[in-house]
């Protein structure tokens, strides 16, 4: 069953193509890891499917509907969430307050708290809810993120480089709550980080000058020729 | 009069209208482009030079002329001097934040404002121009006796105005040789482009945003020494400057000089010729649409290409 | 006490009291709290929009102005009494803002600024346009006969003084409601970062517009209220000044607070009330003060006692 799928989906800014003639297709309740170069499309992809980009031609389907012409908001409202490459929380509003906004979309009165203590529990940042989130750690707003992201309970949970700056226990706790999650809901990872990547995700797609490169297993994509030659080097 | 030789008027009118238009607002787009911030004190600086030109102008006494020149100096150094001191005390403690910047000049404007209400009175007061020959102009028509000439009652204009057009073009020339043609020129212009570059190579980028807002402020008080003899001065006379500067900037594209003098005609021209036709009031509620339609709909200006 | 019961005991006590002020004031103090109070509510309405949605609009005299000449024309050259005339202010105010709001959300920013600027002056020369009707710069005077509001005759000084101060409350209370509520806390995230919020799946255009609409309506009843209660309606109310004056309250007062814009315009009012004395040039106090409170205290006053000693003030 196909979660999401794009099909000839191209974005081209002034004369530069960034994105060209993507067909990309996601079952349901796989954790997918999207990779590539920098510069390779990514942001710009993923930025068409969830809507803050209107793609130049091709069109995405969510559920099996064509939300190609949908806002961005619209797209979050049938069970999208984004979270943010670069960390994007309220920072003069409480902890608790950011994820309550993300919550409130879908819940009323009561039941936001309650998902809102559940969704920082999960990314274990229990300790001070009242507390500014700028005045939160780096690698604690980027878990803020993500608790935001889960307090959505998106059906399509898109993770935009989410261990970007993080400590190696940070990331191991990352690594730990994405399995947690396998299952409940569906994954769409950019990541850098190669161990990541390797660890958690069910298939991995490569993006090389705006095209899919290739798609596969992380086995079979660390022992692709081609990907090793634009991406991995010499590995 | 007939319709033809009175449009022949509302042009020429018209044209000392966009010469010192074109004055206060490449000015304003000096600011806007350079600073990225909109100062709404500009029509006070244009004030400012009109009520120093007063003062000049009275006590020096003597020909007409020694005063006016005297002012033609002085008075753009002291509003420039003035907005130095401004942008150094106020905009530069904000850091040039663009919406603090607009509440601060608001601040800035009735503070002018109700100052020289306070010394200069609100009396209109005229400073006298430096020559003011009528001259009148002929008009021709096809009549009876075919092809004649005839000076129409009421067609002339003055010496002095041809004077306010051409010194204007030179000045506006004078802006763009500035610009294009000199150092300090290409530091602004650096700034212009990026100002984070401009300061990792090391341009004293808070000297250049002071001697801009500076430059910016005395070309508006020039242009109201040049406007004086012809209006009086008076401490209210900033507010319509400021309005027609705003659209003059907003439709030929922020911060495009070209742009801003090509607006300052079109607006200056049919600024004349449409007040034949519809009453002052209407025109400016047309033109301040305009330039909240052009804002919303084509934020590049009407003659401006959109940037990607 | 929990936060809720401070919260209302504070905003609560502010209304009790301005209630008793009534029987102790003299007489030309009375007056001039009840002028205070309904621009108190122009500015709590200008709040919602530039304080609590961060969005700083320079046109707001065109909402006032709409309510009070929605109100005054229909009494004035319709016939109509005090009820409908009021209410065709508010329906007046909510549609301007609604078409404004229409368009200059299609901007941001200094844009924002300057479209509404333009299209507030291009309201104020509307009304100097048909001068035949609203007598321009000069108004016109709403005679004491038309001010008869159920039997209530709004002109004498303790029926307006109660009339402003249910204004008013009805107004405080609105918005002490509307920022707590769930809308309310979504503006606040706009304020602080739009696109985030959207891509959480609001439609933040939808909200603005109705934080404009709110907005609005709120500064054309008192528009309205303060044409028929004073009984008179100039098209100086429309000018940019009247734009400026609830920016330079609500700053002085504390932008995001709800109790910012009273405290703003009573501390205004009275400075402006006072340097008069001295100078006619009184405009000038209000250039200083926004100068000085750009530069020092961006927060205002409500906004510092907020970051310094209540952080549960809402």
């Amino acid at each position: 069953m196909t979660l999401l799928s794009t099909r000839g989906l191209s974005k081209s800014f002034g004369g530069l193509h960034a994105v060209t003639n993507v067909d990309f297709d996601l079952p349901k309740g796989e954790i997918r890891a999207l990779i590539g170069p920098n510069g390779a499309g990514k942001t710009t992809l993923v930025g068409m499917i969830c809507g803050r980009i209107a793609p130049t031609s091709g069109t995405v389907s969510f559920d099996g509907v064509d939300i190609t012409a949908l806002p961005a908001h619209k797209r979050i409202m049938l069970g999208m969430a984004y979270t943010f490459q670069i960390t994007s929380v309220f920072p003069r509003l409480p902890v608790a307050e950011n994820v309550a906004l993300a919550a409130r979309r879908r819940l009323h009165g009561q039941e936001v708290d309650a998902a809102v203590s559940e969704a920082l529990d999960r990314v274990g940042l229990t300790e001070a809810p009242d507390e500014e989130a700028g005045n939160l750690s780096y690698g604690h707003q980027r878990l803020l993120e993500i608790a935001m992201g889960l307090a959505q309970r998106p059906r399509l949970l898109i993770l935009d480089e989410p261990t970007q700056g993080l400590s190696e226990g940070e990331i191991d706790g990352f690594k730990a709550l994405i399995r947690d999650l396998a299952g409940e809901t569906t994954i769409l990872l950019i990541e850098h980080n190669m161990k990541v990547v390797m660890e958690t995700a069910d298939r991995v797609t490569v993006l090389n000058f705006g095209e899919v490169l290739a798609e596969g297993t992380p086995q079979e994509i660390h022992e692709n020729d081609a990907v090793q030659a634009a991406y991995l080097g010499t590995g | 009069m007939e319709l033809g030789p009175y449009i022949l008027l509302a042009s020429l009118e018209g044209s000392v209208t966009a010469a010192v238009l074109a004055l206060t607002a490449v000015g304003l787009s000096l600011v806007f482009g350079v600073m990225r911030v909109v100062n709404i004190a500009h029509g006070e600086f244009f004030m400012l030079g009109a009520v120093i030109a007063w003062y000049v102008a009275h006590a020096m006494g003597g020909h007409p002329a020694i005063g006016f020149v005297a002012a033609l100096v002085l008075a753009p150094l002291l509003v420039g001097a003035i907005a130095v001191a401004a942008d150094m005390t106020i905009l530069k403690r904000i850091d040039y934040d663009p919406e603090r910047t607009i509440v601060a000049t608001i601040g800035l404007l009735y503070i002018i404002q109700q100052l020289t209400l306070m010394t200069y009175g609100p009396e209109a007061r005229p400073v006298e121009a430096p020559f003011n020959q009528r001259i009148a102009l002929p008009w021709f028509e096809w009549g009876e006796k075919g092809f004649e000439f005839y000076f129409p009652w009421g067609l002339s204009t003055t010496t002095y105005k041809l004077a306010v057009i051409g010194a204007a073009a030179v000045v506006l020339c004078g802006v763009w040789a500035m610009m294009t043609r000199t150092r300090i020129g290409l530091l602004m212009r650096a700034t212009q482009a990026d100002r984070d570059m401009a300061l990792a190579f090391g341009i004293p980028v808070e000297r250049v945003y002071a001697l801009v807002f500076g430059i910016g402020a005395g070309l508006a008080a020039l242009a109201a020494v040049l406007i004086v003899p012809i209006q009086q001065a008076h401490y209210l006379m900033g507010a319509d400057p400021l309005l027609l500067s705003f659209i003059v900037v907003i439709i030929g594209g922020l911060g495009s000089l070209p742009g801003t003098v090509l607006a300052a005609v079109f607006i200056g021209l049919s600024d004349g010729i449409i007040s034949v036709f519809f009453s002052p009031t209407l025109a400016k509620i047309l033109a301040t649409l305009l330039v909240g339609l052009v804002l919303v709909f084509r934020p590049q200006g009407l003659f401006g290409t959109r940037t990607a | 006490m929990s936060e809720t019961q401070r919260i209302l005991i504070l905003h609560g006590g502010l209304l009790v009291l301005l209630f008793v002020l009534q029987f102790v004031l003299p007489a030309y103090h009375h007056g001039n709290l009840a002028r205070i109070m309904v621009l108190a509510t122009y500015a709590v309405g200008y709040n919602i929009l530039f304080g609590y949605t961060g969005l700083l609009s320079l046109g707001h005299a065109l909402f006032f102005a709409a309510g009070m000449y929605g109100m005054g024309l229909t009494i004035q050259h319709a016939g109509f009494t005090p009820a409908p005339a009021l209410l065709v202010g508010l329906v007046a105010g909510a549609l301007v803002s609604g078409a404004l709001a229409l368009l200059a959300l299609r901007t941001a920013g200094v844009a924002f600024m300057i479209v509404t600027l333009m299209f507030a002056q291009a309201g104020y020369l509307t009304i100097l346009y048909f001068g035949e009707y609203t007598r321009g710069d000069e108004g016109f005077v709403i005679q004491q006969a038309q001010r008869v509001l159920w039997g209530i005759d709004l002109s004498d000084p303790t029926n307006r003084y109660f009339a402003a101060w249910g204004l008013f409350g009805i107004c405080l209370l609105i918005s002490l409601w509307l920022v707590r509520a769930p809308f309310g806390r979504t503006l606040v995230a706009i304020r602080e970062n739009e696109e985030r919020v959207r891509m959480l799946g609001y439609d933040t255009f939808a909200h603005k517009l109705t934080a404009m609409v709110i907005s609005g309506t709120i500064a054309a009843a008192a528009g309205a209220f303060y044409g028929l209660l004073f009984g008179y309606a100039g098209a100086s109310f429309a000018s940019v000044q009247y734009s400026i004056f609830p920016l330079l309250w609500v700053l002085l007062g504390g932008a995001g607070t709800v109790l910012g814009p009273f405290v703003g315009t009573l501390f205004m009012f009275y400075l402006i009330d006072l340097s008069s004395g001295i100078t006619t040039a009184y405009m000038l106090i209000a250039g200083v003060v926004l100068v000085a409170l750009t530069l020092f205290a961006p927060q205002g006053l409500t906004g510092e006692l907020r970051r310094r000693v209540w952080r549960w003030l809402p």
